[in-house]
């Protein structure tokens, strides 16, 4: 029995979405709209999440090591930094790789490799390149190593000769600022995005199901009970949603192609395309699942309202 | 079966559709209430039906007081009756076949009954030919024949016709009224409310005449009284 109803109630579901066709389609329209607003929101966190990540990535302190180091006790520096709760890494570039580095670096500038190579010995010396979990954790790492004697510029135990931190110090806090409101705005603007796709969709479904508040009217004098009125309405609902859930995925994929092409212009290259491809799965859960919460959601109210009075 | 207890009902603002009705109906029986507009006719099966509740006084369906019906049981007495109303009141997305099995799939009849039973009762009302067209594609007596084949699919106790003629004209009207005779000669109580006075004086049954919410006559084989 439970059965025959479920299956009734979807055949009506279906039957009625395929008759309705006008109202169907622009309540799918419209479930676009506030579809791909999510699915908007979900690239844009992408968007921030990476550009904030490259950023952090790139901010750093590098201890410049004194020359006349000796390999252990540089070792020894890095496993108490790396001891260190805010230090996430410490990377150790020995005076040869740096050298290295700042020749292939400087390759097509003859100058230099030619004032380098008259110069000799290796000039530059070995780095540590410390690396916080937060940006806001630098201090605290630059505090750690001018307060440890042995370790502090200028002692003569001091193995260190130089701490950038002081240099980059205005750029880091500015940096870590910025990362923090955009997160701030980034979080709002998801909370108000959802919010107005919600309203927009609960509107649009309360709207379709107005249209039909005689019919409901009808089958409450024939007899039919609360669920088996409601049932259609709700499969109907998520139909809307998933139909407009495939038509915004689909429509996404150009969408993001042409993105990709225009933001690689003043960013380095934010890849929406590529983001969208490898999170497919996520994105279209999402998507799919927010596409029929909202239809089973708002017709699942919009209908309660003509179904309460006796 | 029917039983309305000195039934007064007044609406919010302040007219007065029924003043102390007392009425009884039996099993089996043909009663048409007549009336002008505004008599309370209306009123009255909108109490039965338990769309709305009196002021004061009882309504009783086979000894249920209708008053006393929980809200999630009103559907199972609607089942019981069949419902006939002058706009015919069809689900206009739904194909005159669709609309009499509607009624059959809410009272939770098999797919099996419901392929045997709708052909056969719009046989009866003669629409087998439109079976399958929309109520936008059916004539004003053709939607009423869809709408007592639908009432009266799930052999109601009581088919309750208000005003079922109004709308249509005086060939498809005597059409309808032989079909609520047969269905009253098969057993099931009829309450027909009109004010048509051919239709009444037609079928020499009981007429109940109202007037300002009050019952003037009450005459076993009535005739149109207005």
């Amino acid at each position: 029995m439970l059965w025959t109803t479920l299956k009734r109630i979807i055949k009506a579901g279906f039957i009625s979405f395929w008759r309705n066709g006008s109202v169907s389609l622009s309540a799918v329209f419209v479930m676009i709209i506030a579809l791909s607003m999510i699915a908007s929101t979900l690239l844009i966190t992408a968007f921030l999440g990476t550009t904030l990540k490259d950023l952090q990535d790139k901010i750093d302190i590098n201890i410049y090591i004194d020359t006349k180091a000796s390999e252990s006790a540089i070792m020894d520096l890095k496993k108490q930094l790396e001891t260190l709760p805010e230090v996430k890494t410490v990377v150790y570039t020995s005076r040869e790789q740096v050298l290295e580095n700042f020749r292939t670096r400087h390759e097509n500038d003859h100058r230099i490799i030619q004032a380098l190579d008259e110069i000799g010995n290796n000039p530059l010396p070995a780095t540590l390149a410390v690396k916080a979990r937060e940006p806001s954790q630098y201090v605290g790492i630059a505090n750690f190593l001018s307060n440890k004697s042995e370790l502090s510029t200028g002692s003569t135990l001091s193995i260190v000769s130089k701490v950038n931190y002081e240099d980059n110090k205005d750029s880091i806090e500015s940096l870590s600022k910025l990362i923090v409101g955009v997160k701030k705005f980034g979080s709002i603007i998801t909370a108000i995005m959802i919010g107005i796709s919600i309203l927009i969709t609960f509107n649009t479904i309360r709207l379709a199901i107005f249209i039909a508040r005689d019919e409901i009217g009808v089958m409450r004098l024939v007899g039919g009970s609360n669920e088996y009125i409601r049932g259609p309405f709700v499969v109907e609902g998520i139909l809307y949603g998933l139909v407009s859930a495939f038509l915004t995925l689909i429509l996404f994929y150009p969408i993001t192609y042409w993105l990709k092409n225009t933001t690689q212009v003043f960013y380095g290259g934010v890849d929406l395309l590529h983001y969208f491809v490898a999170n497919f799965v996520q994105i279209f859960l999402i998507i799919v699942l927010s596409g029929i919460a909202l239809g089973a959601v708002s017709s699942y109210l919009a209908v309660r309202k003509y179904l309460t009075s006796k | 079966m029917i039983y309305f207890d000195s039934v007064s009902k007044t609406y919010p603002d302040g007219t007065t559709a029924l003043d102390a009705v007392t009425l009884s109906v039996k099993q089996g029986e043909f009663v048409s209430i007549v009336g002008h507009s505004g008599a309370g006719k209306t009123t009255l099966v909108k109490l039965l039906l338990g769309e709305d509740h009196p002021t004061s006084g009882s309504v009783s369906f086979d000894s249920v007081n209708l008053k006393k019906i929980k809200a999630k049981d009103v559907p199972k007495l609607r089942r019981r009756i069949g419902v006939i109303f002058q706009d015919f009141r069809l689900l206009p997305n739904k194909t005159a076949y669709e609309n009499v099995a509607f009624a059959m799939e809410v009272a939770g009849k098999s797919d099996e009954e419901i392929a045997s039973d709708v052909p056969h009762v719009l046989e009866l009302v003669d629409l087998t030919k439109k079976m399958w067209n929309f109520p936008r594609q059916l004539s004003g007596g053709e939607l009423q024949r869809v709408a007592i084949a639908r009432a009266i699919v799930n052999h109601p106790d009581l088919i309750i016709a208000d005003e079922p003629t109004g709308n249509l004209d005086p060939i498809n009207t005597y059409e309808i009224v032989q079909i609520l005779k047969k269905i009253n000669d098969m057993g099931t109580t009829v309450i027909l409310t009109t004010h048509n006075k051919g239709v009444v004086e037609a079928l020499g049954k009981r007429v109940i005449t109202m007037d300002h919410g009050r019952i003037t006559r009450d005459d076993s084989m009535g005739k149109y009284a207005l």
